[in-house]
């Protein structure tokens, strides 16, 4: 099996071979029929994050233009097109210049559009910190949380990255009240955000300050699932029931969750190129069946 | 994570941008501990000095320097943090209560080489 080629089972027959691909319930595997609401189907998405275009340290990745036109190319030659990519910021290397950020934002938009599938976007602290979202939202539009909805599952785009501290924000906090306090108690939720929610490892400036907070107000609702990037490596793991998904990086890897003294981002392994960068298809099932990921490697 | 206090001449602070009253240390008033004032000044990209030595059981008071950002100062295994303010000397004091190294970093995002700025606490038995 290639990454082009596999089929549904294959999300499933993987989740009993260790280590290839983790495999979980998401949000919908308790909702069915009429409770999971109309329009519910059987769809995928694909997470792309931490693109980092613009980075330039060729002894961690020699071919940075190379590494996102394969992870393109990958997706477009996806025999089952998913029905959307989302792209959890880090769009972009930060640069204090304001003209070269904007530079770099419109490349990656141009790179991006070579998707055959619609794509969504939200911004890294590495895309939007610096000028809170300013030169973000002048190339990409909208705004740096938003809400969508697609056959069913509620998505909430959140921003814990526009503040230098990093934080939600009162104001984002209250206005996610006021979104869940509108959605059913079995209504299924995928939150899209960048940094780690939970405080994952604060000693690596893995965390997000206030991000309990959002998640105390996640807690009530069965089904949520969080997706996000910033660690750039696969990790999962629990709030309660809220799961917590991070994927590999587009540009490149850095040590896992506090296996260093300080994070590092890991050399170029010539021996086999792209280790340890990829991204995830993401499969909800109609009809009750669990949802999955896939994760995938680039190379 | 319990947030420490955070003084300069003025008092008490407030930062812009970071939800953070910091509340006075339980930990900070252990009668009998010794005590060490240590300076440290952020700058991007690092902060000086790179590493502090302390021995155990030591009353740990930093005096934070920040001049050109209000950079973060934060010790997660001490569960402390606080805000640097340009032109301002913070202070945030905690009992070095276990030995071992540990990170401190600026956990404010300031600039192209921000994850560069990490240094060491280390903390020595007495």
């Amino acid at each position: 099996m290639d990454d082009k080629h596999y089929s549904r089972r294959d999300f499933l027959a993987m989740a009993g071979v260790g280590g290839l691909v983790f495999a979980s319930s998401l949000p919908g595997c308790a909702s069915t029929g009429a409770s999971a609401g109309a329009g519910y189907g059987d769809f995928s998405f694909v997470q792309l994050t931490d693109i980092h275009w613009g980075y330039g340290n060729p002894k961690v990745n020699p071919d940075t233009r190379g590494t996102l036109t394969r992870a393109l190319a990958a997706v477009n030659a996806l025999e089952q097109k998913p029905d959307f990519v989302v792209f959890t910021g880090d769009l972009t290397q930060t640069t204090d210049d304001p003209k070269v950020r904007r530079q770099r934002l419109r490349e990656f938009q141009d790179m991006s559009r070579s998707l055959n599938v619609p794509v969504r976007y939200f911004a890294g602290e590495h895309d939007a910190s610096l000028d809170r979202g300013e030169a973000y939202l002048e190339v990409f539009g909208g705004a740096l949380n938003y809400t969508f909805e697609y056959k069913g599952i509620h998505f909430i785009v959140l921003d814990n990255i526009s503040d230098p501290a990093p934080i939600l924000g009162a104001k984002q906090v209250a206005w996610l009240k006021d979104d869940l306090a509108k959605q059913r108690a079995d209504q299924p939720i995928v939150v899209l955000t960048h940094r780690p929610l939970f405080a994952m490892y604060p000693q690596w400036d893995w965390a997000t300050r206030d991000g309990q907070q959002a998640i105390d107000l996640l807690m009530p609702f069965k089904n949520v699932t969080v997706f996000y990037g910033h660690v750039h490596h696969e990790h999962h793991f629990n709030t309660g029931h809220i799961q917590h998904h991070a994927s590999k990086a587009v540009m490149f890897p850095l040590s896992p969750v506090g296996t260093m003294s300080n994070k590092t981002q890991l050399p170029w392994n010539g021996a086999k190129p792209y280790d340890g960068l990829g991204w995830r298809t993401v499969r909800a099932t109609a009809s009750g069946a669990a949802q999955q990921m896939r994760e995938h490697n680039i190379g | 994570m319990r947030y420490l206090i955070g003084r300069c001449a003025a008092g008490v602070l407030t930062v812009a941008g970071a939800a953070a009253l910091y509340i006075n240390a339980m930990a900070a008033d252990v009668p009998g501990a010794p005590a060490q004032r240590i300076e440290i000044t952020a700058t991007k990209f690092a902060f000086e000095p790179k590493e502090i030595r302390v021995k155990k059981g030591t009353r740990v008071t930093i005096a934070l320097k920040s001049p050109d950002f209000v950079h973060g100062f934060s010790l997660p295994d001490f569960n402390v943090r606080a805000d640097g303010i340009p032109g301002k000397t913070v202070e945030i004091t905690f009992v070095a209560d276990k030995a071992g190294k540990f990170i401190y970093l600026c956990d404010n995002f300031c600039g192209e080489d921000h994850d560069k700025m990490t240094a060491f606490l280390i903390v020595t038995e007495s």
